[in-house]
């Protein structure tokens, strides 16, 4: 394995001393403290798919937004073409033929696909020329990369794919040569996935140049050139696609063996805890998300929800922990709770024995400007222990709860009244985990619990679950992290297009039947086998 | 970015932004002719340099703690209440009729059912935005501008046409029964040493300083509080942690607009002893200014209030006796609400700079 | 009701609608932009008082126009450096140019001319007069359309005409221009305007200055054509009245002309209560009139007729994110 770019192959392309499609010499750059990008060299020859892989927070997307101009790197030269470059701003990234489809698709919802296609790159004062010869454009761009979308479309009716073609459509509108795609299968089906490919592999047979960032190991196996990959804000490698392995891969990316064997005896299912029938949830544009899910859950085990994000799993927890109005039926210890109107909320489903660890723990499960130990109350504020004569809340006994619980939780800084935002991602993650654990709930729901939180606190969170189930509770996980899943996981669902495919037992299953059911292709299969 | 220190953002934040208030101020004074220093000097004579001034600088303050509070807490709930003004009004008409179509037989039972009235009253009027708010997502700002001159045209007509005896041709009730007269400060034993002449100021100002403790008590104090905060920080955090929005939106805004009605026992009570046109005159607007200078606490609206109390009486000494029109203090109104509410991340910026000057100097000296 | 009064009625519909649909279609441009603006109001009296004074003071209208879209044009970029360069909150802002507007504008006019806060009437060249279309004599016989041309079409000043060819023009930018796409786009979505290499700032800025211009044209119509001359508290709530007529039209601005013409009509009505008690045959008080306008936009906003999305950034501070 090498570091140095020079022997990479081009694709197929005969380009001996041809340039650099995009060359980073030494680029770097330091948010207050936090060393983000350091020191980052590559060369992408041009007509390759060149996949840029790490994990969360190994400075991907830094490194994307200096190469289209929304960060000033502190050091550092960037080559276009064998040119040096300076992007100082979308602008000039554009200029530069520059393309970007992030990962939120920056589109004017209430727009034709038409309008946001010319959106910035207008031919001249007025709109009709504009829009004459985009609509020219894109039908042959349509025929071209099988990129078709109703020009006239409003981008809010449009789907996430097709969303995502208008994304392509706008960068080669402005004759994008290099075109950089961030996590662009997060949001996609597995059909939408493989047109996205197809698509960028016709980009690159006409000679343009592909950034693809992920994280999924498989996507940089199956449709890159070359790969490099980022730890830590550093660039540890860069090589050939056909002359790595993903065991290789993955090795560079988290810099040593992962302990992602949890230690767990095995379960001992009780009593059932809970049990949901049917349950369907509709969006705010009365789009069904979660269609119809039925499954069980018994003390002392861990049902597992695997799947893209998504897949109903968000519209599954908010359901069940009384965010969302849905349809179905849901028992809890033989009690059928309410699934909307008065009775379906946080308070009833806490009053019922749930408590909820929410996917978003910044938008959901803290108030980032309270102090952490009013966080701790958070969503039992009305618990006994916390009220005093009958008409206050005893902060002194708030404090000492939250002084406990930080100290149990190992939160850093140990510091009740600092507000949650001035945590870290992982301890505050840790204060959430420690209000709802501690509360020995009936059922935990938790969801994605390790994401943006560093290795030990993984560690740590992954013996909470364990030691919860342990003591006769039930415990429903839902993680996109596949690995999380099959390590912690005492039965496996997993989720595509709002319905179960199919449950699995984490023992006789592997990464690979998963990750086809996960894609929506096992299901027939699975039912076959069933049957 | 560097963080400035706690007390920097509790204490010199505010302070920074009056002061760049009282500069353009001065500013504005200097260019219409006139001397900054003496009317400062008008200002703090008329207004603090006798009793007789005190009296009438509380009396002004008392509103604005009503006021103010009432925008304090609509705005922990995330609310913006920019209807004070037609909430005070109305509160006045609930004074109003309480005062005169009730046979009060003294004036601390007409206080406590003109209290009643009052909140009722104001409340009310802000239970409708509310509502639209909480149910229909009407956005709450337009809404209670447009509550605040629908309660101007309500009152001009119940004034006019119901409320005018016939005899009297200035759109007004008639007096109400001398039994309703609260006491003035110069009418309650032991302030009556202080306070030796006539002055409008009066118990409602006890009432103000309850309701300010009250305020925080309820904000930070009691469950309710504890929600209300919760929701006004993060709506979707508190629809997770089961705290019913339509409920908490309800009630931040019905305590605010009650709070905003109350004003009314001072001026239309405690005053007037009548309810005149446009009886609030600005006092509903001015909780604004007072809750952004009072960084939304109730001991910092208490302050602001007694800020704005002097200003209003020091200008109206100034209106008399200068030849700087009245005006002058919606000058110092509008200036301190743009520098406390609008540019508040500008004065911020620019203590962090001072502070990162500071340190930097100090370090080079170390 | 004869014809003649029906015609009175509406010749002041549109002299009273005018200031409202300046004033309108000055806060499309900035809430289309994103950016929120109560200040209307200020910024009306703001222009009033300066075109008033500036036009008592040479003698020329013309200038007095123009110092009022100036002085306007000042408040305007007071609003600009707080919600965008600061990121301040949009509303306040807007509540704090009105309070500063309506103390300065006193000041200012009290110091100049030392009449309670009013300038002295205006006079000759120092006003915006009628303008008498052609052919009104001629087609005076014409039954019907003959008087309603004389009596409500003819006989306006040029601001308001010009307030009329305002409307299709404000159309056309927002709808068959560049500008207009991008306006539209950074009032909806600002990231995807930045992420297109256009100016955020710079786009909003100009649409805060179109604001400021068009409520400077607004204080100076009331100032020097509606009436003459400036007193103090002049507009009385019509930038108000102008927010809500923009809720009522939804955003749009030929919507805005009828919405602006409908609350003119209501505030021409509220001048002649006799006329509505004989029509209506009852008693009508003034206030339920006057308080017209903003119960219908509540019940606007309320979403009884139809729903009224206001642009999606509208009232948020652009932030880059990552």
């Amino acid at each position: 394995m090498t570091a140095t770019t020079a022997n990479l192959g081009t694709g197929g392309r005969q380009a001996t001393a041809a340039p650099f499609a995009i060359e980073l010499k030494g680029i770097s750059k330091a948010f207050g403290a936090v060393q983000a990008n350091k020191d980052i060299n590559i060369a992408m020859p041009r007509g390759t798919i060149h996949g840029i892989i790490g994990e969360n927070g190994a400075g991907k997307s830094t490194l994307m937004s200096i190469l289209y101009g929304f960060y000033k790197a502190d050091a550092g030269q960037i080559l276009i073409n064998g040119t040096v470059t300076p992007i100082p701003d979308s602008q000039s990234a554009i200029r530069a033929g520059i393309g970007m489809v992030f990962q939120h698709f920056k589109l004017v919802q209430n727009f034709t696909v038409l309008e946001n296609v010319v959106l910035g790159a207008e031919d001249g004062p007025l709109l009709n020329r504009s829009l004459t010869t985009a609509r020219k454009l894109l039908t042959e761009l349509a025929r071209e990369y099988e990129l078709d979308v109703d020009p006239d479309a409003l981008i809010e009716d449009l789907s996430v794919g097709h969303q995502q073609r208008v994304e392509i459509l706008k960068a080669l509108y402005r004759q994008a040569d290099i075109l950089i795609l961030d996590e662009p299968t997060g949001v996609l089906t597995p059909d939408e996935a493989d047109h996205l490919f197809r698509i960028l592999k016709g980009l690159k047979d006409q000679g343009k140049t592909v950034i693809l960032i992920t994280h999924k190991l498989h996507e940089i196996m199956d449709a890159t050139d070359n790969v490099s990959v980022m730890r830590r804000g550093t660039m540890v490698g860069t090589v050939k696609t056909s002359e790595t392995s993903p065991e290789a891969l993955a090795e560079l990316m988290v810099g040593r063996k992962v302990l992602l064997e949890v230690e767990k005896r095995p379960a001992k299912p009780g009593a059932l805890i809970l049990s949901v029938e049917n349950l369907s949830v509709k969006d705010e544009h009365r789009v069904e998300r979660l269609k119809g899910v039925s499954f069980e859950i018994r003390a002392g085990e861990i049902l597992g929800i695997a799947g893209v994000a998504g897949n109903g799993q968000s519209e599954l927890l908010a359901a069940l922990g009384g965010i969302a109005k849905a349809t179905g039926k849901m028992v809890m210890n033989g009690i059928e709770l309410p699934l909307r109107g008065a009775g379906a909320n946080g308070q009833a489903r806490r009053a019922a024995g749930i408590a909820h660890v929410p996917e978003d723990r910044q938008h959901l499960g803290l108030i980032m400007d309270f102090s952490a130990w009013e966080n701790v109350a958070f969503g039992y504020h009305n618990a006994p222990e916390y009220q005093k004569n009958g008409l206050f809340m005893d902060n002194d006994a708030l404090r000492a709860d939250a002084r406990a619980k930080i100290e149990r939780f190992d939160v850093r800084p140990a510091d009740c009244w600092l507000p949650a935002k001035s945590f870290s991602g992982g301890n505050q993650q840790k204060i959430v985990v420690a209000r709802e654990i501690e509360q020995d709930p009936e059922l935990l729901l938790i969801g994605q619990p390790t994401r943006g939180v560093d290795i030990g606190a993984i560690e740590f969170i992954h013996k909470q679950i364990i030691a919860l189930r342990d003591q006769g509770r039930a415990i429903l996980l839902v993680s996109v992290e596949l690995d999380e899943i099959m390590s912690l996981s005492d039965r496996i669902a997993v989720m595509f297009d709002g319905k179960i495919m199919g449950f699995r037992d984490p023992a006789k299953t592997n990464e690979r039947e998963l990750g086809l059911m996960m894609a929506g292709m096992a299901a027939t299969e699975s039912q076959k086998g069933a049957a | 970015m560097d963080h400035l220190p706690r007390w920097a953002d509790v204490v010199l934040v505010p302070l920074i932004s009056l002061l760049l208030a009282a500069i353009i101020a001065a500013l504005v004074l200097l260019s219409i002719g006139q001397s900054p220093v003496e009317a400062i000097n008008v200002m703090v004579e008329g207004a603090l340099g006798s009793a007789y001034g005190w009296g009438f600088t509380l009396y002004y303050t008392t509103s604005f703690i009503f006021t103010g509070l009432a925008v304090t807490v609509a705005f922990h709930a995330g609310l913006f209440n920019i209807g004070g003004e037609g909430q005070a009004q109305l509160g006045g008409l609930g004074v109003a009729l309480a005062c005169l179509f009730i046979p009060w037989p003294h004036w601390s039972l007409a206080l406590i059912g003109a209290t009643f009235a009052a909140a009722a009253f104001g409340a009310a009027w802000a239970a409708i935005p509310a509502y639209l708010q909480a149910k229909r997502g009407s956005h709450i700002v337009i809404t209670t501008i447009m509550f605040n001159y629908i309660a101007a045209a309500f009152l001009v007509f119940m004034l006019v046409d119901v409320l005018r005896p016939e005899s009297q041709m200035d759109p007004a009730t008639a007096n109400f029964p001398a039994v309703t007269q609260i006491p003035t400060l110069n009418q309650i034993p032991g302030f009556s040493l202080i306070f030796q002449k006539d002055v409008p100021a009066n118990v409602t100002l006890f009432i103000a300083l309850v309701m300010a403790v009250v305020v925080w008590a309820l904000l930070w104090r009691t469950r309710l509080g504890y929600q209300i905060r919760a929701f006004g920080k993060s709506e979707s955090a508190a629809r997770y942690a089961g705290i019913n929005p339509t409920k908490i939106i309800m009630i931040a805004m019905l305590i605010s607009g009650g709070l905003a009605g109350l004003m009314s026992i001072n001026n239309v009570m405690g005053e007037a002893g009548r309810l005149l046109g446009n009886s609030a005159s600005g006092a509903g607007f001015i909780g604004i200014a007072v809750a952004l200078m009072g960084r939304n606490h109730p001991i910092g609206v208490v302050l602001a209030a007694l800020l704005f109390g002097f200003l209003f009486q020091g200008g109206a000494e100034l209106g008399l006796w200068t030849k700087i029109p009245i005006e002058m203090r919606t000058v110092v109104q509008g200036l301190v609400i743009l520098f406390t509410g609008a540019l508040d991340i500008m004065v911020r910026m620019l203590l962090t700079w001072i502070f990162g000057l500071f340190r930097s100097h100090k370090l080079g000296a170390a | 009701m004869d014809y003649a009064t029906l015609l009175q009625i509406l010749d002041s519909t549109l002299r009273l609608a005018t200031p409202l649909l300046l004033a309108c279609l000055a806060g499309l441009y900035s809430e289309r932009s994103g950016i929120f603006d109560i200040g209307l109001e200020g910024k009306m009296l703001m222009a009033a008082m300066a075109s008033g004074a500036v036009a008592f003071l040479t003698g020329s209208v013309w200038l007095g126009l123009l110092a009022g879209i100036g002085a306007s044009l000042v408040l305007a970029g007071i609003h600009g450096i707080a919600s965008i360069t600061f990121r301040g909150n949009q509303l306040i802002a807007g509540v704090a140019l009105n309070f500063l507007s309506s103390g300065i504008t006193v000041l200012i006019a009290q110091r100049l001319f030392a009449q309670g806060g009013r300038t002295p009437p205006l006079t000759g060249g120092a006003r915006f007069n009628p303008i008498t279309l052609p052919f009104v004599e001629e087609a005076r016989g014409i039954p019907i359309i003959g008087p309603l041309y004389a009596e409500v079409i003819s006989g306006h000043s040029i601001l308001v005409y010009a307030a009329l060819a305002l409307v299709p023009i404000s159309w056309w930018v927002l709808y068959r221009t560049r500008f207009g796409l991008r306006l539209r786009a950074v009032g909806e979505n600002p990231a995807a305007v930045d992420t297109a290499g256009v100016s955020v700032v710079g786009l909003r800025f100009v649409a805060v200055a179109i604001t400021g211009i068009l409520c400077g044209l607004a204080g100076a119509y009331m100032a020097t054509a509606l009436q003459a001359g400036f007193g103090r508290e002049m507009t009385a709530g019509r930038g108000y009245i102008a927010l809500a007529a923009l809720i009522f039209a939804k955003w749009r601005p030929v919507a805005a002309l009828w919405a602006c013409l409908l609350f003119g009509f209501f505030q021409a009505l509220a001048l002649r209560p006799d006329v509505v008690q004989s029509v209506l045959q009852v008693k009508v008080p003034v206030p339920v009139l006057d308080a017209l306008p903003y119960v219908l936009t509540v019940i606007v906003l309320a979403g009884f007729i139809g729903k009224a999305i206001p642009p999606r950034a509208g009232g948020q501070p652009y932030v880059k994110e990552r």
